[in-house]
């Protein structure tokens, strides 16, 4: 019997499904595209089975679907398989940027066979966006590991081209496959399914097409890093003397690699508080500038102006309840508004701001003298945040709304003796003369210094959060000053410390600088 | 009603003889049952097979037509107990629910129902929650089936076989007295293809001729000394009747040549897989062709002994492959040849894993190691295995795994659970971290992040049940939760009157979405729609205060956070002892949306002036934190990289998917978190007023903008 094998195998057909995984998360149609699929499938003659394990992920998470489809025989039904094997597909769909590598992780695609059609656009999963900083993963990672594992890969933002259509991923997805031709069907078998469908087929039809074109055209979008920074050449006319003054500084004093920074700092200074306050600016960053050339910045790209120019500006332009009043009630801002959420000429809009301050804020806003003086007085201090301590909703689209954010973004005239202000200059002085005190000894660490700023963000408890991290930080500079790789490890920290909320992370990292 | 309409496949139900039916496996289940000529049919919903009972709801009209009685059961333990009509009437029945959860909460019922025995047909459909996409613990029904004397069809998942199955399956039940499983894994369940129907049948005898014409037999009732009885009637009469059936049926299929030095066994439900395997090994084809004999066991349960001594005999060694553990047939296997004194090798969790879903990657890699020790001349001619492991290797692919994020299900964008658990979260910034006790339920996606609340989960509606030994004094409460769903299934007996009549000092919360929503929004007793085949609009409130509890709350609108966070505060921290309960409405927002938005729809059509509400952040305001997100994860609430030079983090952002519920608001209002967020209302259709105070306003508002920014001197944008 040992030849039973052998006779076996001569009869066995070598025939093989082609086989199609499609990877989604819940709410995006994978199943309407998977029973589009079999429905083409089908109506070619074709035999065609899919698959899908929904459960729970139907709520959000990422989910599969997966299709086997082959030509029949003399009315022998195959027998199909109900889920995809690594190594064995012949087509994924990848209805997310993350998905496609996920389907790479799973061992779905693989250079021999796989035709990988992904969607590039991103929806953040939850550990991506709960981070403090940014946590966001690199799509130039995963279009490099997609490209490695594809035999072919046809790529482009197809959830944007579908919306454009006025439908939904589905149907450019399905557009994608038709025009790849890794399945033998017509464009025309695709769009009588898609066009048999009930409402929205014409539409259905239209983002078809699009995707058609578009991967017969430009099937492969490269990576997109996130937005690029908007880094604006100086203007040889900034549109009144003042400003003009302040461009011929930056023009003049500083070495060219900080100007373009240097200049974004300026404009932030100027909306922020007013010009005076940009020559302030340009001041404090020139004292730094002319420390930098004393330690030999020629030789390192100025990277400590380039910083300071940066982080100085976020230090000055704090964010205090005036600030965002004032950016609240301007007309820009309207405008803006009502172009996030796409509302018609036609259409009236309102908008209700949720702000909620405290007796801290009402005292950072007051004169320096009498909040200090409040402060130090529980008792009134107390019997001031009963008072104003809740939740406001204002309508800045109402006449009352809008008076009351408007007045308190004229209090911007008298900012600079405000109780906040004169804390906000001495927690920045203490911050640069750190850096200015380990200059000399460690340029890097100086430079390093001078990035932790980035911690020092957000309102409320948040803010004090963030400023605790900071102090933690910035405490550990010391222990660090005297190692070349000192910059290294402030770096470290400072990422540590933008990775959770409570600190975990950098309590670990503050451990290990600690043993050093 | 249900989160999908079944209004289309309901049509698919009527087929007659000779049409054909495409679908999905769990409706040709459905079409298989109206095919028997079932009576009545209940069931509980649950992945994966809430659509047989979504498509049953959705065909009232069919049902009607045939005289079918259909039953949305309040748990599997009345939906096992609704087969006691088969008891003494020969009606036939079938019940479903998702497996082993719903199993277990339906033993009570059918160890008596399986003592006792059946006259007329009684089948369970239970959907196997095993494998990838399950979302309960990892067990075999097949020990129910085993201890209960039930038996246990796993048919192979194609929708002819599982249409025949089940129209054997009714005729097994009632040639044998026996009540019969059906077991249908999760892909199967979602499997599509298609099959030639039948007509429909009517019930031969119907329920109503059975209440006019009551009859009783002492002896079918589970009481001493009829259990005894039982017992011995189970083993010597049902049981050879069960053999002798599935063998003159021939339920258990031969594929393969007729002799051969190895063989291989299988489960039903798993011979696609099997077949798949040895395709890649190049020992079966795509048409079902084999190299190697195979044993298909149709009917898991019971074994049929005299079919298993043939297929072994002249064999050296058989591969037994069953899913899951323990491997129960396995150890029949070995000792039915032990008894028998066949030498046949029986080998099968050896060099297959113990646990966990049997991939057909991990059904090749146990047939080689079958092969190489039994029957090394058959892998002589193997083709390359499909082996994605040189690509997994490679350090891009490394550096890849580093960077794509797992992405669990969650909660859905607007959902009214969200500020609940935000609420609680800010709850525990004050008064500290607390036991929680979860439950069943969409609500238990509190235990993932971004809220990472919740220690346990014991079963449905068993949250607040699992907190009754933290009834000691000490300076914390336990906080239990417990979802709508879970109440009406079990937790008003189990957890809230077991909480009041223990006096246990702990907190409760019931998230109430008016819907049994994480299976797919059935409705239940506390639903607020009409439902004119159901009593809904049955108030919590009054169930738990009917049931003894005093300290209860309600909360109409969950999205006000900071009342959900006082009350929470108050609940912990009252001088009241005894359960302090806390319902918490609001209705699911998948429903809500799919209710609604036709409705706004004609609205806006119609020239109707209707206010539209939407979330949005400002990002100039916005300091990239995300403080907002860790106490959301929304999924309309993402991230947005800005060209602000000056910014180094991404800033939060609101998509067009938002609906408006306010949790963005209400949790930056009540947690003091950032005034980045707004609100905007657009107001469809205005009317003349609306238009001529928004031109007034616009000419004010506009000259104090412009007064003020002609005063100040900037850079042009």
């Amino acid at each position: 019997m040992s030849n039973g094998g052998e006779n076996g195998l001569k009869r066995l057909s070598r025939e093989k499904p082609l086989s199609i995984a499609i990877l989604a998360m819940g709410g995006q149609g994978g199943g309407v595209l998977a029973d589009w699929i079999v429905e083409v499938a089908e109506s070619q003659g074709w035999v065609a089975q899919s698959t899908s394990v929904p459960g729970v992920a139907q709520r959000t998470g990422a989910t599969i679907y997966y299709i086997e489809t082959l030509p029949p025989r003399d009315g022998v039904p195959p027998v199909l398989s109900l889920m995809p094997t690594p190594g064995d597909v012949d087509v994924v769909m990848a209805a997310e940027l993350m998905e496609a590598g996920r389907s790479v992780l799973r061992g779905l695609v693989t250079p021999d066979r796989t035709t990988l059609i992904a969607s590039t656009h991103r929806a953040y999963a939850v550990a991506e966006k709960e981070r403090p900083g940014d946590g966001t993963g690199d799509p130039v990672v995963v279009a490099d590991a997609t490209d490695f594992a594809a035999r072919r890969v046809i790529a482009f933002d197809m959830e944007q081209l579908a919306v454009k259509n006025g439908s939904m991923i589905s149907a450019a997805m399905l557009g994608a496959l038709a025009a790849s031709d890794a399945l033998p069907f017509a464009r025309s078998a695709y769009e009588t399914v898609v066009g048999a469908g009930a409402k929205g087929a014409s539409a259905s039809l239209k983002a078809f097409a699009a995707a058609y074109d578009r991967t017969r055209s430009a099937p492969r979008e490269a990576p997109r890093p996130p937005t690029p920074k908007r880094l604006d050449a100086l203007p040889s006319h900034a549109g009144h003397p003042e400003l003009d003054r302040l461009v011929a500084r930056i023009r003049g004093e500083f070495p060219a690699e900080a100007q373009s920074l240097l200049f974004a700092g300026v404009k932030r200074a100027v909306d922020f508080q007013d010009v005076a306050y940009a020559n302030e600016y340009l001041d404090r960053v020139g004292s730094l500038a002319a420390l930098d050339r004393a330690h030999g910045g020629q030789d390192r790209h100025f990277a400590l102006t380039c910083e300071a120019a940066k982080y100085v500006a976020v230090a000055m332009a704090y964010d205090d309840v005036i600030r965002v009043a004032d950016i609240k009630v301007r007309a820009s801002r309207f405008a803006r508004l009502r172009n996030e959420i796409g509302a018609k000429p036609d259409q009236i809009v309102h908008s209700t701001e949720y702000l909620h301050p405290r007796a801290e804020e009402v005292c950072g806003a007051l004169p320096a003298g009498l909040g200090a003086f409040i402060e130090a007085r529980p008792a009134l201090y107390g019997a001031l945040d009963r008072f104003v301590n809740r939740g406001r909703r204002i309508d800045v689209r109402r006449l009352g709304g809008f008076l009351q954010l408007y007045l308190v973004s004229g209090l911007r005239t008298m900012r600079r003796g405000n109780l906040r202000h004169g804390r906000e200059v001495a927690h920045r002085e203490a911050w640069l003369a750190r850096a200015i005190e380990v200059l000399p000894k460690n340029y890097d660490l100086a430079v390093e210094v001078l990035r932790c700023r980035r911690l020092v963000k957000g309102y409320s408890d948040t803010h004090s959060r963030g400023l605790s991290k900071f102090d933690r930080v910035m405490a550990m500079v010391p222990k660090l000053a005297g190692r070349d790789d000192g910059a290294q490890w402030l770096e470290r920290l400072k990422r540590a410390a933008l990775m959770d909320e409570a600190g975990t992370a950098l309590d670990g990292a503050i451990k290990t600088v600690e043993t050093l | 009603m249900a989160e999908r309409s079944f209004e289309r496949e309901v049509q698919d139900l009527r087929l007659g003889a000779g049409e054909v039916f495409r679908g999905e496996g769990i409706l040709a289940i459905t079409k298989a049952l109206l095919q028997s000529g079932v009576a009545y049919v209940g069931g509980y919903q649950g992945s994966p097979i809430s659509h047989l009972m979504d498509v049953l709801a959705d065909a009232k009209d069919v049902m009607d037509e045939l005289g079918v009685h259909f039953e949305t059961s309040a748990s599997e333990a009345t939906a096992a107990a609704t087969l006691s009509a088969s008891v003494m009437y020969p009606v036939r029945g079938a019940v479903t629910w998702k497996s082993t959860a719903g199993t277990n909460v339906a033993a009570d019922a059918l160890s008596n129902l399986a003592s006792g025995g059946v006259t007329g047909g009684a089948l369970i459909v239970i959907g196997e929650d095993y494998g990838e996409g399950s979302s309960i613990m990892q067990e075999r029904s097949h020990a129910y089936a085993m201890k209960s004397q039930i038996w246990l069809i796993d048919p192979r998942p194609n929708l002819e076989m599982l249409v025949k199955m089940v129209e054997q399956g009714f005729e097994l039940s009632e040639a044998t007295n026996t009540p019969v499983m059906l077991e249908v894994r999760i892909r199967t369940c979602h499997v599509h293809g298609q099959f030639v129907a039948k007509d429909n049948k009517r019930p031969q005898f119907t329920l109503r001729q059975a209440m006019e014409n009551p009859s009783r037999d002492v002896n079918r009732i589970v009481l001493p000394p009829a259990s005894f009885l039982h017992e011995k009637e189970k083993l010597e009469k049902r049981w050879p009747a069960a053999v002798e059936f599935v063998k003159s049926r021939k339920l258990n299929e031969t594929f393969g040549p007729s002799e051969g030095p190895v063989g291989i066994i299988m489960l039903g439900g798993l011979y696609n897989t099997v077949l798949r395997a040895l395709q890649q090994l190049g020992l079966a084809d795509v048409y079902g062709e084999s190299a190697v004999p195979l044993y298909v066991m149709n009917v898991a349960y019971p074994m049929i002994d005299d079919e298993i001594v043939a297929f072994c005999a002249g064999k050296s060694a058989v591969l037994m492959v069953e899913e899951g553990a323990p491997d129960f047939i396995e150890q029949a296997l070995n000792t039915l040849l032990r008894r028998r004194d066949i030498q046949t090798r029986i080998s099968g969790k050896d060099v297959l894993p113990m646990g966990g879903e049997y991939t057909a990657q991990v059904v090749v890699k146990g047939l080689q190691a079958f092969l190489q020790t039994h029957a090394l001349p058959m892998l002589g001619n193997q083709p390359p295995i499909p082996d994605p492991t040189p690509v997994l290797h490679h350090e891009k692919i490394k550096a890849l795994a580093e960077v794509v994020p797992p992405r669990p299900p969650g909660f859905c964008t607007g959902c009214p659970e969200r500020p609940i658990f935000a609420a609680l979260k800010l709850t525990e910034k004050e008064l500290g971290a607390h036991h929680i006790s979860a439950d069943i339920g969409c609500h238990l996606f509190s235990i993932l992040p971004p809220f990472n609340l919740g220690g346990t989960t014991m079963g449905y509606g068993l949250g607040p049940a699992s907190s009754s030994a933290f009834n000691v004094p000490a300076d914390k409460r336990a906080i239990s939760i417990m979802g709508d769903g879970g109440f009406w299934h079990n937790g008003l007996a189990s957890s809230i009157g077991n909480a009041v009549f223990n006096k246990q000092d702990g907190v409760i919360v019931v998230v109430d979405n008016y819907y049994s929503a994480a299976t797919g929004g059935q409705d239940i007793p506390s639903s607020r729609a009409r439902n004119a085949r159901r009593k809904t609009n049955n108030s919590i409130v009054d169930a738990v205060k009917g049931i003894g509890a005093t300290w209860v709350r309600q909360i109409d609108r969950t999205y006000d956070v900071a009342r959900m966070r006082d009350t929470f505060r108050e609940a912990l921290t009252t001088k009241e002892t005894g359960p302090k309960i806390i319902v918490a409405s609001s209705e699911c927002m998948l429903n809500k949306q799919r209710r609604v938005r036709p409705l706004f729809a004609k609205a806006v059509a119609g020239g109707e002036r209707v206010v539209k509400e939407r979330f949005g952040v400002d990002e100039d305001v916005c300091t990239g934190d995300h403080a907002c997100i860790r106490l959301s994860g929304c999924p309309s609430l993402s991230l947005k990289h800005t060209d602000d030079p000056l910014k180094d983090d991404p800033v939060a952002a609101i998509d067009s998917s938002c609906v408006g519920c306010g949790n963005c608001g209400e949790v930056s209002e009540a947690a003091v978190l950032c005034p980045s967020f707004y609100r905007a209302d657009i107001v469809f259709n205005p009317t003349g007023w609306d238009r001529f105070m928004a031109r007034l306003r616009g000419a004010v508002i506009g000259w104090l903008q412009h007064r003020r920014e002609s005063r100040r001197i900037a850079f042009a944008d």
